[in-house]
């Protein structure tokens, strides 16, 4: 049985007391808003992307829960210096390592500290808090808008 | 006397089990109470013995279906004290009770320029159906506020009652703060401009003796599962005067007397606003619920969770970075609280490994929480088979999230 220490591990506690890369981010060339109406977790992520579709620089801001927070920050220190293409691959291999029922498929190493996350699988009710980060990344990066986790 | 709370416990099947190896204590009563096993026989042995659609057939099962569905409704009346079965329309539950006011009640008679007065501490429930009534009829929708106690701020009542007033809907306790309301006042100043009054009872029948006559208002909503009852079965009591005048919510079968293609003519009351065949395995077992509650000393039930809600709100004040939302004179069953550093989310999920089953979130009543600046809160909520025992696993699992997150 999953103990509660593999989902509020000390990397997790550390990054929601001290979220990297929080604040608003002037002349953004992407963002967008996330909400997860059941929990009230509300985020705002801002993005820098030059003209090699490489993220110069990210942060995010808002309120939330341990999960939601820590995933975030570590997000944005995983995003910092990576391509768009970069992503998308992170952004799947992170939704397989937090929702994926059995022995994770992916290669948890190319997730670096994000792996962290993994605990999350056996509480399925807080997966959505883990997610929220990435599906307002996704947003901001191929459209404008609110990004839900329901 | 006071309540025998072990033989109560006793009685609930549901409560003698762990979950992740830990005793289980239910203290998510304001969303859904557990059934004592009364309920859960009386339920099992309709469709066992007695299953059939009601007021339609001649044989022996649907004649002691229909029996037993009315047996309910003349209980349902009792708890309420209502003067007549005729007043008792049998519904899902509050929402679709207060939604079949709105839309029935509402539609006919609100027009623009009328105003509706609802409180800031009303759930989402005894909001969004009178904010849709208003957009339909360009009715204005007003909020008598709350202070940082979470009590209603009665002093500015007078002033926002008026001519233009038709409809005051009041919460009788608050889900998400425990705050009992003065009804009863707010039920005469109303009156004495006209308007009509619904209170939401939603978790105050499982609480408080409910006296409709005594109350004289205009319309009552409560659902069964919140007291000790199974879900999708609640009532909307009205005064007949109101019921005769008002247009069907539903069409279909059962609620009319005659029907051609040229003309329909309606079923006498209560039956008009039941249209098609009713929960009625749901119905016997709100009566159930009823029979079960009434063989219990609401008095006794009362005075217990009230001396629970004190010993957890004393401890709740020593508890470090504990800060309590509603701290009404007159509250009962719900300790509402955020933790200083810790998300109620967070605190959710800790509790609940802990084999303590809470609500976090923002309860249906997302105003309370803009009003006191939260995005949510934890809430602990009682019932009348909780022990110092479980306050005692609360209060231990919150000391460990803390050491969790120091």
């Amino acid at each position: 049985m999953f103990d509660l220490k593999d989902l509020y591990q000390q990397v997790i506690v550390d990054h929601n007391k001290h979220p990297r890369n929080f604040g608003r981010l002037e002349d953004p060339s992407h963002e967008a808003e996330g909400y997860n109406p059941l929990c009230g977790d509300r985020l705002h992520v801002y993005l820098k992307v030059d003209d090699q579709d490489r993220i110069e620089d990210v942060r995010f801001e808002g309120e939330g829960c341990a999960i939601s927070m820590a995933s975030a920050s570590l997000m944005t220190e995983a995003l910092k210096g990576r391509t768009l293409e970069e992503f998308r691959a992170l952004f799947e291999g992170f939704h397989e390592l937090v929702t994926s029922s059995g022995d994770v498929a992916c290669d948890e190493t190319d997730l670096g500290k994000l792996a962290v996350l993994g605990g999350v699988r056996a509480f399925p009710s807080r997966i959505k808090c883990a997610t929220l980060c990435w599906h307002t990344m996704k947003n901001a990066i191929e459209r404008s808008g609110v990004a839900r986790t329901e | 006397m006071s309540l025998d709370v072990a033989a109560v416990k006793a009685q609930f099947p549901i409560l003698d089990q762990q979950v992740y190896g830990k005793r289980l204590v239910y203290l998510d009563n304001a969303a859904t109470t557990q059934k004592p096993r009364a309920v859960i026989h009386a339920i099992q042995s309709f469709y066992e013995k007695d299953n059939a659609n009601v007021h339609r057939g001649v044989h022996a099962l649907s004649e002691r279906a229909t029996a037993a569905y009315e047996a309910a409704r003349e209980k349902v009346r009792g708890l309420l004290n209502a003067c007549s079965v005729r007043e008792v329309v049998f519904v899902r539950g509050t929402t679709e009770a207060i939604n079949l006011v709105a839309q029935s009640w509402g539609m006919a008679r609100l027009r623009a320029g009328d105003e509706i007065l609802i409180t800031e501490m009303e759930h989402h429930s005894n909001i969004v159906p009178w904010q849709m009534l208003c957009e339909r009829t360009g009715a204005r929708l007003r909020v008598l506020p709350i202070n940082d106690a979470g009590e209603l701020c009665m002093e500015q009542l007078p002033s926002l009652l008026n001519e233009r007033t038709k409809l005051v809907g009041v919460v009788h306790l608050s889900n998400a703060l425990g705050t009992i309301n003065p009804v009863a006042e707010i039920i005469r100043q109303a009156h004495a401009v006209g308007a009509r009054v619904l209170v939401d009872g939603a978790q105050a029948a499982a609480h408080m003796p409910i006296d409709v006559q005594q109350l004289d208002c205009d319309f009552y909503a409560t659902s069964a599962h919140k007291m000790y009852g199974p879900t999708g079965i609640g009532v909307l009591y009205a005064k007949e005067t109101l019921l005769d005048e008002m247009p069907p919510y539903q069409g279909g079968g059962d609620m009319i007397r005659m029907v051609t293609f040229e003309h329909t003519q309606y079923n006498e009351l209560p039956y008009k606003f039941e249209a098609g065949t009713p929960n009625i395995a749901g119905a016997i077992g709100f009566g159930a619920a009823i029979d079960w509650l009434r063989g219990l000393d609401m008095g006794e039930i009362a005075a217990h969770e009230q001396n629970m809600l004190q010993e957890a709100t004393r401890r709740a004040k020593d508890l470090p970075g504990l800060r309590l939302v509603g701290e009404a004179k007159h509250r009962a069953t719900v300790l509402s609280f955020t933790m200083e550093g810790i998300h109620p989310h967070d605190l959710g999920t800790i509790l609940d490994r802990e084999g303590v089953a809470i609500r976090a979130g923002h309860h249906c009543a997302m105003p309370v929480m803009q009003r006191f600046g939260v995005p949510a809160t934890v809430r602990a909520s009682l019932a009348a088979y909780n022990t110092l025992d479980d306050l005692d696993a609360l209060f231990l699992a919150l000391e460990k999230a803390c050491a969790m997150f120091a």
